[in-house]
């Protein structure tokens, strides 16, 4: 963690914390009976650990990990499925880096890989679309991952290959959105969220409006949030003083980079090549409706779904999670990291068991990083 | 692979693709600027955009560059990113 003198704006952040301290004890926000926030983005709860700010705000404010990390939420079967496809000979299987340490239920793509799997890493779709048109006697799929933040790059990438007549491109989707995971912890009834830190990238290209039904249904506020520590405290003082007010609305604290309504090209662009499937599966939280992406008919030529019959719809997709992996009970705010009998046991960074000790994004592994002197004491 | 990274458009690449040459933390990238676009493209030259796994998806301002630069190099996503492009390099030139 940083301390404060250590900021960009030491003065700022110190007026911010004390607002926060404030308002906080306004609402009797105690460590027993603390003020509930959740931020939903991987990259929001990286920024909390890193620069420490769980432990600047006072005890009566509790960051709960939301589910924002898609490597972390990717299901054992999809990982399996991604293998099954790299591991037939014709195939060029591309991928994000951070999805080849997530362990399916025998092996991850980096043991594939090291087995004879023609598996390559790659930092964008384009290069994969490079690598089809480099290889026209070999079939090269793209593992598509991600929220809305990666989806118009692979809504983009698509279009191009059917604009080119590429007929050895394919997309192996898997990508989800942020708003149908929040409404199913919402309807948990086991829930005690009292607002949201809101994920800045992907509203920057969905825009604040897809987050409306938290502040209109369910009576929740909610701010989105750019990344910089000050962003984050500001976010969270906007939150807490909705909760004083007694308002709940949907706020925007980063509206230098996210525009009300979006990116209409990026927003087109998934519309064009995607439509929802009926449900898709969350690790850790189960299958929830409507909170995934398929390709849609115009665009099947290029979903490796069907053109080697794999995925929804071609088996039984059943697969349990590893025994003693809390990872679901994590995600949705029940218990901490340090509370799951295999973290730092059967579960490290090294070797993970669980998607949450995968990602630099995921709450055990950012709990791992950055948890300094508590780890020794709660692993003892 | 979900955070944007800021990269300062250097020069058009193909108009007719909206592809654009980036330098991101002085590695230089190609990247689509469709989600950006606007006429004529070249008015893009010497903006700053957030760049996501090889697509500009904003223009901000340079003091919001910095910032937003200085925050991902704390997290190590900046490296993250650049290990990345290093990677794809090595894959698009592998042969099997």
């Amino acid at each position: 963690m940083k301390y404060v003198s250590e900021f960009r704006d030491p003065d700022a952040v110190k007026s911010v914390l004390a607002a926060i301290a404030r308002v906080a004890d306004a609402l009797g926000a105690t460590a027993e009976r603390p003020v509930h926030i959740m931020e939903i983005c991987g990259g929001h709860t990286h920024a909390i650990f890193r620069f420490g700010l769980d432990k600047l705000v006072p005890p009566g404010i509790e960051f709960i990990h939301g589910p924002g990390c898609p490597v972390c939420v990717l299901p054992r079967a999809r990982v399996d499925e991604a293998i099954q496809l790299a591991e037939r000979p014709e195939v060029i299987f591309t991928t994000f880096g951070d999805a080849m340490r997530v362990p399916g239920t025998g092996k991850t793509l980096m043991q594939a890989r090291a087995a004879g799997a023609d598996v390559r890493m790659v930092y964008s779709p384009l290069d994969a679309l490079e690598l089809a048109r480099r290889n026209p006697g070999r079939e090269v799929i793209f593992f598509g991952l991600g929220f809305e933040t990666t989806t118009p790059s692979t809504a983009i990438t698509v279009q191009t290959a059917a604009a080119e007549g590429l007929t050895n491109f394919s997309l192996f989707c898997n990508h989800i959105t942020v708003p149908e995971p929040i409404k199913a912890l919402l309807d948990d009834p086991h829930m005690v969220l009292d607002g949201f830190v809101g994920p800045g990238h992907v509203s920057m290209v969905i825009g604040t409006h897809p987050y409306d039904f938290i502040a209109r249904d369910y009576a929740k506020p909610i701010v989105v949030a750019g990344f910089e520590p000050l962003d984050l405290l500001q976010s969270v003082l906007m939150v807490l003083t909705q909760i004083l007010e007694g308002r709940a609305e949907v706020e925007n604290q980063y509206a230098r980079v996210v525009p009300e309504h979006g990116n209409p090209v990026s927003l087109a662009a998934i519309a064009d090549v995607f439509e929802r499937r009926p449900s898709f599966e969350w690790r850790g939280l189960g299958e929830i409706d409507l909170s995934g992406l398929r390709i849609r008919q115009k665009y099947r030529a290029f979903d490796a779904e069907e053109k080697f019959g794999i995925g929804y719809g071609a088996g039984p997709r059943e697969v349990a999670e590893p025994d003693g992996c809390a990872c679901g009970q994590v995600m949705t705010g029940r218990i901490k990291p340090l509370q799951c009998p295999q973290f730092g046991r059967g579960c490290t960074p090294d070797s993970p068991l669980g998607a949450l000790m995968v990602s630099s994004e995921g709450a055990c592994a950012a709990y791992w990083q950055y948890g300094g002197a508590r780890l020794p004491v709660a692993l003892s | 692979m979900c955070l944007g990274i800021p990269g300062q458009i250097i020069a058009i690449t193909d108009a007719a693709r909206q592809m654009a040459m980036a330098e991101v933390s002085g590695v230089r990238r190609e990247v689509s600027v469709a989600c950006i676009a606007r006429d004529p493209l070249s008015s893009l030259i010497g903006e700053w955009t957030l760049v996501h796994v090889g697509f500009a998806m904003a223009v901000i301002d340079a003091e919001e560059a910095a910032r937003t630069m200085e925050a991902l190099r704390d997290l190590g996503e900046v490296q993250e990113a650049l290990d990345a492009m290093a990677e794809t390099a090595a894959a698009l030139e592998q042969v099997q």
